[in-house]
């Protein structure tokens, strides 16, 4: 699994640190997401595809 | 024999994620997705901030690219609208007349903008809904004429008034309430968004709209002022109606087994009857937690309730569906149906402030805010129902720190629990 971000679509919900906190995070200032680990390792996987699923500004891309 | 098929009927944020759900958890059968708009699935909050504003094209609300939705091997129905759902049969009937033989639905019709009889066939009076919506709105506030009148102050309203100021226009919000967005986020909050407006040049009315004037005959009659009740004229070369949403329901309204007052109405499963479930904006479920039916329009509660409607309808035809239908059910492990049970999420951006909030805020019976910096618009406030605080709402807050502020209110509180929980997050 590869994790890209469409990063200056991000609304700054943090949805994805919810859900994914050991691949995500979001900066102190503003709130737009890090990403931890581009390539995380499987046990991540189900919960990273949710966070994708879920963003509601569709900035996580997951590559399987 | 026919093939299996779910249709999901709304191509917006709801219905693409109960697709996509609906694949990811195991669906193989046929998935016709059936949108009204031409549009592939698009984004809409940014039409009222990043289109609006001219940051952002169109193309970039695409919500997933050409590439991911052929992963999904959609039967996609864009242009088309749905006429009618029979949900003894489960046949949904197409505006080109073709009859559709589902083994489940998911009902994502969404919301359209509420309007004024009076701005009927009259030029220069807009709503925003749709892509449409926003680039004609965008064309009128590129042009030479430079008096807006925005009819509604909720958070649509304030939002497109926000970036009408920032483009140079004379703006005039107009609200039954006197403060913006009162309605949602309580008098305190709205004093607060009532100054930044107002620091931005915004001239902020209280009224009801009486009508309009306007010059011209037939298809060239075009406003030219907004009457307000008690007599106040505004002057105005384009008017945005902004006064909320009404269901997407009226094609479901033949049917007897459905309840369409207010939205579709759901079980706490997202079921609205044997293999239909609805999600997104025109959905009326039973939130279990909060003990009564919720209707939320906002972003976030697409996605989810999309997802979730998709693992409940999934969940259920595997236990109705003879042999998975057909193979057209991947089998999984652990499926079974899930009360919908989020936390609701919304935000706003109007100038450079961020309004984030969690929990359930309409139908609050108390409010409370901890201004925290009245010139940055900085503080977070509190909602609460029957003696347990169901919200929180940070304004001017980082996001981040807004985040620690959720675990509050994810399940109900007692209301003197949470405003200590507030006192010690701030402290």
């Amino acid at each position: 699994m590869n994790i890209t971000l469409d990063a200056d679509k991000c609304c700054a919900a943090g949805q994805c640190v919810l859900i994914a906190p050991d691949v995500f995070d979001q900066r102190d200032e503003d709130g737009v997401v890090v990403l931890l680990d581009a390539a995380p390792p499987a046990d991540q996987h189900d919960m990273v595809r949710e966070a994708a699923a879920i963003c509601p500004a569709a900035v996580i891309q997951v590559h399987e | 024999m026919s093939p299996r098929r779910i249709a999901v009927v709304g191509a917006s944020a709801a219905g693409l994620a109960a697709a996509e759900a609906l694949r990811r958890f195991g669906w193989t059968g046929t998935l016709t997705l059936v949108g009204d708009e031409p549009h592939p699935p698009y984004d809409r909050p940014p039409l009222s901030k990043q289109l609006l504003q001219g940051a952002w094209q169109p193309d970039k609300l695409h919500l997933r690219a050409a590439d991911q939705l052929d992963t999904l091997a959609l039967d996609l129905r864009l242009g088309t609208r749905a006429t009618g759902l029979d949900t003894a049969t489960r046949t949904l009937t197409l505006d080109d007349g073709e009859q559709l033989a589902c083994d489940g639905v998911i009902v994502a019709t969404g919301v359209a903008a509420r309007t004024l009889p009076e701005a009927a066939g009259l030029g220069g009076v807009l709503t925003l809904r749709t892509l449409e919506d926003a680039l004609a709105l965008k064309e009128r506030l590129s042009g030479t004429d430079r008096r807006l009148v925005v009819v509604g102050n909720g958070v649509l309203g304030c939002e497109a008034a926000a970036v009408a100021r920032e483009l140079g226009h004379q703006v005039t919000l107009v609200g039954r309430e006197a403060l913006p967005m009162a309605r949602t986020v309580g008098p305190q909050i709205g004093e607060l968004l009532a100054a930044e407006h107002q620091e931005h040049g915004v001239q902020l009315r209280t009224a009801a709209v009486d009508g309009f004037e306007a010059d011209g005959d037939g298809p060239a009659r075009h406003v030219t002022a907004v009457r307000l009740a008690g007599g106040t004229r505004l002057p105005a070369d384009t008017v945005l109606v902004a006064i909320g949403s009404e269901p997407a329901v009226g094609w479901l309204r033949g049917d007897p087994g459905l309840d369409t007052t207010d939205g579709l109405r759901c079980d706490a499963y997202c079921a609205a009857a044997p293999g239909v479930y609805a999600a997104g904006d025109v959905a009326r479920w039973q939130h279990p937690v909060h003990g009564r039916h919720l209707r939320v329009e906002h972003r976030m509660n697409a996605t989810e309730q999309g997802m979730a409607a998709a693992r409940n309808l999934l969940a259920e035809l595997e236990e109705t569906l003879p042999d998975d239908g057909d193979g057209a059910l991947a089998p999984a492990a652990g499926r079974e149906r899930r009360p919908f049970t989020p936390v609701p999420y919304f935000w706003s951006d109007q100038y450079g402030l961020k309004i984030q909030a969690y929990g359930v805020l309409n139908g609050a019976d108390r409010s409370e805010a901890t201004v925290l910096d009245p010139d940055a618009r900085k503080a977070v406030a509190l909602y609460g129902r029957d003696g347990q605080a169901t919200g929180i709402l940070a304004i001017g807050v980082p996001p981040r720190r807004t985040r620690g502020l959720r675990a509050l209110i994810a399940t109900p509180a007692p209301w003197e629990e949470a405003r200590e929980g507030v006192r010690n997050a701030l402290a």
